[in-house]
């Protein structure tokens, strides 16, 4: 009986998961130069030699990385100073939260279309308000230098996800018990004593989830590059994961390119075992 | 044994035996590709991918496609328009599925499709007539390896525009406008005197259309793209003067500065909003430019060949589009009759403001002229002096390459000899693969 009702979920996970994952990792084998091709040639680990001694490969590893660090930097520092305020105790707490849930609702191409409109070097409303406020004396193309652009992506990207990172240290937030908090007063202690001391510990194990899970999620992005600035200027923008689609689907590459998935999926295991190795040695750790 | 590991252990079996079935039915074939291509029964659904943004639109696409289904009550015709960007990795990633029968082919993917097996093989369709009825650089668009594989739909190339009350606002006049030399000359005065900031602007985004942009500056400096074996050959003088010649542009505060995140439909607003008074674009531009509803400077846009350079060459990208046929099409019969009434000479005449027509005949019909008369006069001198880009099955990822290294040159970061050397290097070794 248990059979036949695990046996939908089975279906799903192998079917939509598993197959076509060790599906990828049997083409990363052979020499695939179309979509249709019937000629495909076994090549063992050649595609991975292509892959790794590419040097755009490394480079937009590079950026990824970087992209992944500050992206994730910019997301915990700003969401706990939210988290933080959404804790507080105000009348319309709960209409606060609910404004500051609306980015993330945002499906992520509309986010993209909106902030490529708001950076636009024509007739961008961030040239506007900087011109108008006297800030700037003329309009800047915001997504017209390589490493500008990225850092705009980033400021996107943030935008949208700092509210799902608040909202996770929220929760954590809430768990830490007001008994602490009047210790620590009884104490005397100063407001950023309290937090070195009470809060930061009581919140790790909700800022260890945070990171492994936006740090995955920041190495793979993908569709917000892809509507804002389709990996330029001057691949300025490429990350990892646009990079193996242009190898893949618009090269039509598709040994490399699944030679490539493969290799972000290896990345991100090595990230993700550095962290809960880190983070295990934490008293309070979750994992 | 525990509970735990009795589980676990069954667990593991389940997930090997999954596995094993998973690889052993990807053992059938790598792809799963099956020729599954067949002609139909001249009835039944037509899926047509269409382009969005220049030439038609998608009021004509649907106009047309009425039209047909009224003409051939038995056959549905679904539209789906994407924007240029995304219309080459559309069809690829759709070829296996067959989700459409009739995709719309830019005159530089013939090469790579027809190689790849994604679009059919029509030379036995096309009629003998064609070949004297149409423009000759038509239906050479998808001519491949001694095989027709798509019908020219969308005849194109870049035009000149210029706002001409800012040009007759500082004396000058379009005589003026007959070399690049010229413009630069007039944009200088209308920056100094009319406070139009950046006069010239460019869609010079990382995309394809950077390089027809080059390629039209290129031709204008006497160059090619390739010579007679096949290698790239951008690095030579005139590839240098073109990007040079870019860039000084650039510097001097001639162009507008954000062309480097312009595609065309950006460069058409810019131009539309006053903020740019010379452009180069598709031939539906100018219906564009003076729609009162779309354009503040409706009525002063005007359209002449693209400006010749040093030594007078002034030639036009081949910017040409194609309908084929996808490989795998179950309903190729139904799909070539929508592709032979859409580009009939009829239902092009009808759309002449949007798109030019293959057929020699309507350039000189007065009641189409009359329709278009200054694009149309324009357009016929500017399709018989072309460049071409290179046309083989790597085209796209040396492209991506050109693509790059151009940006890099014009934001500043490579000198352009040093960008386009390692344009070239990189580009023929791709070509060699």
């Amino acid at each position: 009986m248990a059979f036949w009702l695990l046996l939908p979920a089975a279906v799903a996970v192998f079917g939509v998961v598993l197959y076509p994952i060790l599906r990828t990792l049997f083409i990363s084998f052979f020499h695939v130069d179309s979509a249709l091709a019937t000629d495909t040639p076994f090549v063992g680990l050649e595609n991975y030699g292509t892959a790794v001694t590419d040097p755009g490969f490394w480079a937009a590893m590079g950026r990824t990385l970087y992209f992944t660090v500050v992206s994730t930097a910019i997301e915990l520092v700003i969401g706990l100073g939210l988290a933080g305020l959404l804790n507080a105790k105000l009348r319309a707490r709960w209409l606060f939260r609910a404004i500051v849930v609306i980015p993330w609702a945002l499906p992520t191409i509309v986010n993209a279309a909106m902030w490529k409109g708001v950076f636009n070097a024509q007739y961008g409303s961030l040239n506007g308000v900087l011109t108008t406020l006297g800030i700037t004396d003329h309009y800047v193309a915001w997504l017209g230098d390589p490493f500008l652009a990225l850092n705009m992506v980033i400021l996107a990207d943030a935008w949208k996800t700092i509210p799902l990172v608040a909202f996770f240290l929220l929760a954590g937030l809430t768990t830490i018990p007001g008994e602490l908090y009047e210790a620590a007063k009884v104490d005397r202690a100063s407001w950023p004593r309290i937090f070195r001391s009470v809060v930061l510990p009581m919140l790790v194990p909700s800022i260890s989830i945070v990171l492994v899970l936006r740090t995955v999620e920041a190495f793979k992005v993908f569709d917000i590059v892809y509507a804002m600035t389709r990996g330029g200027p001057a691949n300025g923008t490429q990350t990892i994961a646009f990079y193996a689609y242009i190898k893949a689907f618009s090269d039509q590459d598709f040994g490399v390119g699944s030679a490539l998935s493969f290799l972000i999926v290896l990345a991100i295991l090595a990230i993700t075992t550095l962290y809960l190795r880190l983070l295990r040695r934490s008293e309070m750790s979750l994992l | 044994m525990t509970h735990h590991s009795r589980s676990r252990a069954r667990f593991a079996r389940l997930a090997a035996a999954s596995a094993a079935g998973a690889l052993l039915l990807t053992g059938c074939s790598v792809t799963g590709a099956t020729d599954s291509g067949a002609d139909g029964d001249g009835t039944g659904t037509v899926n047509v991918l269409l382009m969005k943004q220049a030439s038609y639109s998608e009021e004509d696409q649907q106009k047309i496609a009425d039209a047909f289904e009224k003409a051939n009550p038995d056959i549905d015709v679904k539209i789906t328009s994407v924007a240029y960007e995304a219309l080459h990795d559309k069809i690829t990633t759709a070829a296996p599925a067959g989700t459409y029968d009739v995709v719309l082919v830019d005159v530089i993917w013939p090469a790579e499709f027809a190689d790849k097996g994604i679009i059919a093989d029509i030379t036995d369709r096309i009629p003998d007539s064609w070949s004297d009825e149409m423009l000759g650089g038509a239906l050479e668009t998808a001519h491949y390896k001694d095989a027709y594989w798509g019908v020219p739909w969308v005849v194109s190339s870049k035009l000149f525009y210029y706002n001409a009350a800012q040009v007759e606002a500082v004396g000058a006049s379009a005589d003026d406008l007959e070399t690049w030399d010229g413009v630069l000359d007039v944009a200088r005065k209308i920056k100094a005197e009319q406070g139009v900031e950046h006069p010239l602007a460019w869609s010079w985004s990382q995309a394809e259309a950077l390089i027809c942009d080059y390629a039209q500056l290129l031709g204008a400096f006497g160059g090619e793209f390739v010579d007679a074996d096949g290698k790239l050959i951008i690095n030579d003088e005139a590839g240098v003067d073109a990007l040079t010649w870019m860039k000084t542009t650039i510097d001097e505060g001639l162009t507008n500065p954000g062309s480097t995140t312009f595609l065309e439909d950006d460069v058409l607003k810019t131009m539309s909003a006053g903020q740019a008074s010379f452009t180069l674009n598709w031939e539906s531009s100018l219906r564009d430019l003076n729609d009162e509803s779309k354009s503040s400077i409706a009525g002063d846009a005007a359209v002449l060949q693209t400006p010749a350079g040093p030594d007078g060459a002034r030639p036009s990208v081949n910017g040409n589009m194609a309908l084929a046929i996808t490989k795998n099409s179950k309903n190729q019969d139904a799909a070539w009759k929508f592709i032979e009434f859409a580009s009939s000479q009829d239902i092009q005449d009808e759309f002449v403001t949007s798109s030019m027509p293959d057929w020699k005949s309507s350039y000189e019909d007065p009641a189409v002229l009359a329709t278009n008369p200054e694009v149309l006069e324009v357009a016929g001198k500017a399709f018989d002096d072309g460049i071409l880009r290179p046309t083989v099955p790597a085209y796209n990822a040396v492209s991506q390459v050109i693509q790059v290294e151009l940006q890099n040159a014009l934001l500043g970061s490579k000198t352009p000899q040093q960008a386009l050397d390692d344009a070239v290097a990189e580009g023929n070794k791709l070509l060699k693969k």
